[in-house]
């Protein structure tokens, strides 16, 4: 039974013709300006104030433009790139190791298995250099050496230490350099900041996007916002797993509602596990807690070579381990990319007894003092967590869900195929490829927040400012109305199950079946299940109080919803794509050693996906690699 | 194991203390997971659930902060409440739970208050002008060691507002201070320095806040640790930026 169909390819990305090195110069020459005086009369809405949403909405408030920022926290500053913890990359190159911003594009594609596409990530190497020099003058504390130089570390998939840090913090020292950017917009009065409000639609007029509809989550209040465009900040939709390491908000809600307007959705199989997370501890569990790579510049991974060695850890004596990684792996050791540790791992072990990651060398090595100075708030919160101690005990680890390579399909502008509609961050797809990179999530959403977006939103903007709006148009009116339908709707279900319940089946569904390996025979059956068990959602869940209240409860299941919708396209996408990449292993597609097997001749391309209520429409973008040539990623 | 938490519901102008008996949990819970296992059986019985403010539940954005037994995200030092686990709890023990209390931190429902005040103090000047784009080489200004982890100590502030909760003034002096001394002992955050910590306080004084009398509160309830020493500094920036002239 056919469960998709396909339309006409993507012909145009908007990419400059000319030297790779030279595009992003290329384009922001030929890219329209909008005159400093005018800008005041251009208004852009930003989604989501991470480091993406964040910085774009500090950038454009500097740049003159009128802007509107919304986030559902009670402060931008809790967006959860705070919870970053390892570190950013930058080509600096300032270890004299051979670094460049070449080594870094390649770096890059090659981590995303040639599913990326190079011009954009190409940009971002690029602008990786200017990313530092912003930060460290916006007062962000990174680690520094005695000299008073910036310190650097190693992070999978590179040999060279182009890492950046704050501790096991650089994410939250990075994201309130970005918030205290945009609240000194705020009170030079250029952006005007909605805390605690949620996009629930995106309002589309004449083909262009015009705003969104907005419920303020503390009066419950549903209204609308207009603008000349709209930027979508929103992150990853990781929690559709429902166990991740997510923050309990973060959801897909803004991207789906704009899908359903239109935008194409890009490659949403693309699901990145990490392999260094604390392992679940019985039922209750609410999310998942990552132990950062950069652990694993120290410590190392093993697991007992006799599996049903039940004895503690510290009693199994050295010739008993299995350092499997190292023994797999010889050239990058511990440091391989996520996708092929996580692999590792699950191949070899399983949830409940998890792997070791052993601090034991590097305390001996380094001392237990230099051990805490570069991991210690990483230690106390495994702890904290476990009740046991990293420095004597090894830490126990399991991979989890951790981010979302795939997203809203966007141009080389970051723009969707909805004019005037931009997507940043992780909520886009463009840098990626089927495998992101340790510490490049920061490097993209600064990137595309301070840099990109600010630099080619004017090419749009120039043709603003465009017919004023109200709620009477009958496209605003009608939007209005499904947002507050569904509102309504979600509490007159009045039914037995909790949000809770539902998002826990469905979690489970796509962890065992579109989760780390995925099969035909198991996506199928998901692609059945799905649907019934959103059908039953809508029939038994159970949401109390009103829509006129802080309801929390209300917001889950408004989330939880779009998470049913989202997993079908979840499920189509990695069943119709028959190959392995990165973080997508499809059980059919391994080589003998049980690596993933791509195949180029058939699926060099971007899956981007039109709504339509029915069967997806399949529009393929194809992947042209000019300058790193597509071979088979090789880590031993 | 068996908890009783006595948790303050409100959802207009006054509130008060509901007692739910729970049993059922397990000690390797943390305290906001027990918080869902009681909403939902709340829900599943059609009454309200408690609401509670949280996010990363991994002690790092600052969303969650409760009283529980009168301190600021309960009894384990350096601990959010997300993060605090019930094995450091009794079996059977009764637990009192509140939300923030001062004034410029109203109650919006149940547990949740309302601390966009924070944010007002950051926007009056908590931050280091410096428009994307702008910025010399990362390596143009060396910056000692010494210095730069004492600003990474104090930038590690989660904004949370448990310190404020603490304080028996309501003082948020010690939120105030860690911002004032995370950028004014940068390089980087020298040409703003003094009035930096001139504007942050002013705003916090009229927003509310009490007045600091080195009560001492704060630092213990900091799920971070930031010490008091950075109320010291901000006060030493607040003498210098109302005595000289060099920033005006």
């Amino acid at each position: 039974m056919p469960f998709y169909t396909e339309g006409s390819p993507i012909a145009d990305q908007r990419v400059p013709v000319g030297p790779i090195e030279s595009r992003w110069d290329l384009r922001r020459f030929s890219a329209r300006l909008v005159n400093p005086a005018n800008r005041r009369h251009r208004s852009v809405i930003v989604v989501g104030t991470g480091l993406a949403g964040g910085a774009a909405a500090a950038t454009l408030g500097e740049l003159g433009y009128r802007v509107k920022s919304f986030c559902y926290q009670d402060s931008p500053r809790r967006a959860h790139s705070i919870a970053a913890q390892g570190g950013i990359n930058a080509a600096k190159n300032y270890r004299n190791d051979g670094d460049s911003v070449h080594r870094l594009f390649y770096d890059t594609v090659k981590g995303g298995d040639f599913r990326s596409r190079e011009s954009n990530v190409h940009r971002l190497a690029q602008i990786s250099v200017e990313i530092i020099d912003q930060c460290v003058a916006q007062g962000v504390p990174f680690a520094r050496e005695y000299g008073g130089l910036l310190d650097t570390r190693s992070f999978g998939g590179a040999q060279v230490s182009r890492t950046f840090y704050a501790r096991g913090q650089t994410g939250q020292q990075l994201l309130l350099g970005a918030y205290q950017a945009l609240e000194r917009q705020v009170d030079a009065g250029r952006v005007e900041m909605h805390p605690r409000t949620e996009m629930l639609d995106l309002i589309v007029v004449d083909g262009r996007a015009r705003g969104i509809v907005v419920r303020d989550l503390v009066s419950g209040a549903v209204s609308t916002h207009f603008a000349d465009a709209v930027v979508l900040a929103t992150g990853g939709y990781g929690n559709v797993f429902h166990l991740s390491t997510n923050a309990k908000g973060c959801n897909t809600t803004a991207i789906w509602r704009a899908h359903r307007r239109g935008a194409l959705f890009a490659n949403p199989c693309f699901t990145q596990i990490h392999p260094t997370c604390i392992p679940i501890s019985g039922d209750h569990q609410s999310k998942l807690t990552l132990m950062s790579e950069s652990l694993r510049n120290d410590g190392r991974v093993w697991v007992p070579a006799n599996p049903r060695d039940s004895r503690p850890p510290n009693d199994i004596p050295e010739a008993e381990r299995d350092y499997f990684l190292e023994r797999m792996y010889p050239s990058f050791g511990n440091l391989v990319p996520r996708d092929i540790a996580s692999r590792a791992a699950k191949n070899i072990s399983d949830e409940k007894r998890g792997v070791y990651l052993d601090f034991a060398d590097a305390v001996e090595r380094l001392g237990a003092l230099a051990v805490e100075q570069r991991y210690g708030n990483l230690f106390e919160m495994y702890q904290r967590i476990t009740g046991e101690d990293p420095y004597r005990v090894p830490m126990r680890i399991y991979p989890a869900v951790h981010y979302t390579m795939g997203g809203l399909w966007v141009d080389y502008d970051l723009r969707s195929n909805i004019p005037g509609l931009y997507v940043i961050g992780e909520a886009n797809f463009s840098d990626h490829g089927a495998n992101r990179l340790g510490a490049s999530a920061l490097m993209q959403g600064l990137a595309d927040g301070y840099f990109v977006l600010p630099g080619v939103i004017g090419d749009y903007l120039a043709d603003a400012p465009f017919e004023p709006l109200s709620e009477d148009h009958p496209a605003v009116a009608d939007t209005m109305s499904e947002v507050r339908g569904r509102v309504k709707t979600l509490l007159a279900v009045d039914g037995d199950r909790t949000v809770e319940s539902f998002h826990r089946e469905l979690g489970r569904l796509m962890w065992d079946e579109c989760g780390m390996e995925r099969g035909e025979a198991g996506l199928r059956k998901a692609l059945e299940r799905i649907p019934e068990l959103r059908e039953e959602f809508w029939q038994r869940v159970k949401v109390p109080g009103t829509g006129a209240q802080l309801n929390q409860e209300l917001e889950k299941a408004g989330r939880v919803a779009d998470f049913f919708e989202l997993a079908e396209l979840m499920c189509v996408d990695a069943l119709h794509r028959e190959e392995s990449c990165g973080g997508h292993f499809r059980a059919e597609s391994q080589t003998p050693d049980g690596e993933a097997l791509r195949d180029d001749a058939r699926f060099c391309y971007v899956a981007a996906w039109e709504f339509t209520g029915a069967e997806p429409v399949l529009h393929k973008e194809e992947l042209v690699f000019e300058h790193v040539k597509p071979s088979t990623r090789s880590y031993a | 194991m068996k908890l009783t938490l006595r948790i303050w519901r409100q959802s207009g102008a006054t509130g008060r203390l509901v007692e739910y008996p729970l049993d059922d949990l397990s000690p390797d819970m943390s305290f906001l997971e027990a918080l869902d296992v009681l909403n939902e059986r709340l829900v599943l019985a059609g009454e309200e659930p408690v609401a509670f403010d949280h996010d990363c539940r991994e002690g790092i954005c600052g969303m969650c902060g409760v009283m529980i037994n009168g301190v600021a995200h309960g009894p384990q030092k350096a601990t959010t409440a997300c993060q605090l686990h019930l094995r450091h709890f009794e079996d059977g023990d009764v637990l009192t739970v509140e939300p923030w209390r001062a004034e410029p931190f109203p109650v919006v429902r149940d547990l949740v208050v309302d601390r966009s005040a924070f944010d007002r103090i950051v926007a009056a000047g908590g931050y280091i002008s410096v428009p994307a784009g702008s910025a010399p080489d990362a390596h143009a200004t060396p910056v000692p060691k010494p210095d730069a982890d004492t600003a990474f100590e104090a930038a590690a502030c989660i904004g949370c507002g448990a310190c404020v909760a603490a304080c028996p003034n309501g003082s948020a002096m010690l939120f105030t201070a860690a911002k004032a001394t995370h950028l004014g002992v940068l390089p980087q955050g020298q040409p703003e320095r003094y009035s930096r910590a001139r504007d942050m306080v002013a705003e916090h004084d009229a927003l509310g806040f009490g007045g600091c009398t080195n009560a001492g509160e704060c630092t213990p309830a900091c799920p971070k640790g930031i010490p008091l020493i950075t109320i010291a500094r901000l006060n030493a920036d607040l003498l210098r930026a109302h005595t000289s002239r060099s920033d005006r």
